[in-house]
């Protein structure tokens, strides 16, 4: 899959992953990017790499419970993803939506797609062109976080911009 | 066609005389009423099916487990036991049972015809009244010798409850391994106690929800083998697979229709809003039955075919999730469900009579049973994280998965919310789908 592939491409995601797994239970602060888990190493990741992307602008937005509004915190993070992906017009773009755990499996799958749907609705909203736009719903399958309490829940509740290559 | 899962097995049966003359039936003296609340398990005996070989003690182990697991028999320990039955014809002596307080017997024999044929023969003996009660032979072609064994526990549940058995029958599931953020979900079908697992995919692609034909060796369920999540049909014999539709987004949640001639399913909508369809398969036509900017999705026909059930958040409020029947047209949908807290996952049972739900109260998952009008709400297990009930064929017991200390695994649970039972399984195991009883 490509989401496997681009893992492999960019040690810094694994990175953030494991970090996400291993301080989930315990942060109470939900991180909105890897810069917020000091992960913005210096020089690290070269202007318009989807590792820049992930690093410097946040690919990932948090929900709350039940519900598929884009929240005050979250419009930051898509505004500097919309910025990003307009200059950056390479890529295509998948969003992923995914569910916590409290909800069942087929009302997840939908709201998952809900939430990718909000998303995709608002970086279009901010320029991106609607034709680089995909969106797939993992309802509660895919977790990040894998404890059973409110801080993981927070964290799964999320959608993901991912970049999915070179566009065309 | 019939549901058989190879090796075929061709089961004739006869019915065997009774042993003690023609005195006048006595059989109301041994029953389970199943509607009393609180039913006290009735004491069985079960003797050991003579054979020349191991089969006889493994039927008699299968058929002891099916009825044990039920809740309404209690088998009682073959070492209380005085008499050693002499033969399959033999009539028992009744006081050697009674004393240990055996109300019903069993007796029986296996063994292989001449032809290569199984011939498996119970008697199901009322002790107290001292006559048989029912007695009967059953020829397989195939020495599947479980399936036998679950077709004789099924009669005898049948003879002494008044009710269709339900344990020659089979689970489709997802089989789940892996850590949690990396599950590999396989699809994965048994006998209902556990016994012949057979894997149906591979766990390269995430597959969710399968549910069984009524009356075809066929499931829909949903698999993300293309990339983009989509409702799927498998022949369960030769593992031919199908796309249900060919609709722009994602499908999912889908069910067969009573008929076996439509899958319904919801679909996703540009707006991000899911819509219910149906699809008859062999028209391949397909009809929207919801149009709202609302999630509608879990459906689930009545047994008539006449209406459908089915989750939706479109009441507003913080977007919660509550039960809705419509006609199977799509006229008329109104809510049902008007507990506290979010309900989900509304299956019809097989009787008509009620609709099995998951409830999220109180931060607990409940599995519950409702009127079809959403009256009389009754609640049967409680947990920290469990949804998705299926129903036996009979209507009596319900199955449905728990997760807990680190995966999910299947539970069973009577209709009268006792007798919880964990089914065993090799991996972590979710999304249980009963089959029809065999035939």
């Amino acid at each position: 899959m490509g989401r496997i592939a681009a893992l492999t491409r960019n040690p810094a995601m694994i990175a953030l992953v494991a970090l996400l797994a291993i301080t989930g239970c315990a942060s109470k602060k939900t991180p909105n990017s890897a810069a917020d888990l000091g992960l913005n190493g210096a020089g690290a990741a070269t202007p318009g790499s989807a590792q820049d992307f992930t690093v410097n602008i946040g690919d990932r937005i948090f929900f709350d419970t039940d519900s598929a509004s884009i929240r005050a915190d979250a419009q930051t993070t898509l505004g500097r993803q919309a910025q990003w992906l307009n200059q950056y017009r390479q890529y295509a773009i998948v969003i992923e939506g995914h569910a916590d755990e409290r909800g069942t499996r087929e009302y997840n799958l939908a709201l998952g797609a809900r939430r990718a749907a909000a998303t995709r609705d608002f970086l279009v909203s901010k320029g991106v062109s609607a034709g680089r736009l995909k969106t797939i719903s993992y309802g509660k399958e895919r977790p990040v976080a894998v404890c059973d309490d409110i801080s993981c829940w927070s964290q799964n509740r999320r959608a993901v911009t991912t970049l999915s290559g070179a566009g065309s | 066609m019939k549901f058989i899962l190879k090796p075929l097995l061709m089961v004739a049966t006869m019915a065997l005389g009774s042993m003690v003359g023609a005195a006048a039936p006595a059989w109301a003296l041994v029953e389970i009423n199943v509607n009393k609340g609180n039913v006290e398990p009735l004491p069985i005996a079960i003797t050991d099916f003579q054979s020349g070989d191991a089969l006889g003690a493994q039927i008699t182990e299968i058929v002891t487990a099916d009825l044990k697991r039920s809740g309404l028999f209690a088998p009682i320990d073959k070492s209380a036991f005085i008499e050693k039955i002499s033969g399959p014809d033999a009539t028992p002596r009744f006081e050697d049972w009674k004393v240990i307080n055996a109300q019903a017997l069993v007796t029986g024999s296996v063994g292989k015809e001449a032809d290569g044929r199984i011939r498996a023969q119970y008697r199901l003996w009322d002790t107290f009244a001292g006559q048989q009660m029912a007695g009967e032979q059953f020829f397989a072609n195939d020495a599947n010798t479980r399936r036998v064994a679950h077709i004789i526990a099924d009669a005898i549940y049948e003879r002494i409850t008044g009710e269709k058995g339900y344990f020659d029958t089979r689970v489709v599931f997802v089989d789940e391994s892996g850590a949690k953020n990396a599950r590999k979900k396989r699809l994965a079908i048994m006998d209902q106690d556990g016994a012949n697992v057979r894997y149906l995919s591979d766990g390269r692609a995430i597959v969710l929800t399968p549910r069984f034909s009524p009356n075809r060796q066929e499931i829909t369920y949903m698999s993300y083998e293309s990339g983009q999540p989509k409702v799927y049909l498998l022949q369960i014999e030769t593992g031919q697979r199908e796309l249900v539709g060919n609709f722009p987004g994602m499908t999912f949640a889908p069910r067969f229709s009573p008929d076996g001639q439509k899958v319904i399913m919801s679909l996703l909508r540009d707006d991000g809003n899911s819509n219910i369809f149906a699809m008859d398969l062999r028209s391949r036509s397909t009809t929207r039955l919801t149009d709202s900017t609302a999630i509608d999705t879990s459906p689930s026909y009545s047994p008539d075919g006449s209406q459908i059930v089915f989750t939706s958040d479109r009441g507003g409020g913080s977007g919660r999730s509550q039960i809705y029947v419509m006609g199977a047209d799509g006229s008329n949908p109104h809510r049902i469900s008007f507990g506290e807290g979010v309900y989900s996952t509304p299956v019809w049972s097989p009787r008509g009579d009620l609709i099995a739900f998951t409830k999220q109260s109180g931060g607990e998952f409940q599995i519950g049973v409702m009127k079809t009008d959403g009256s009389g709400e009754r609640i049967l297990s409680s947990g920290f994280q469990q949804e998705g009930p299926t129903w036996a064929p009979n209507g009596r017991v319900l199955m449905f998965f728990r997760d807990s200390a680190g995966g999910p695994k299947l539970v069973s649970v009577d209709l009268t919310g006792r007798n919880e039972q964990q089914i065993p399984t090799a991996n972590y195991a979710s999304d249980p789908a009963w089959s029809p009883l065999l035939e």
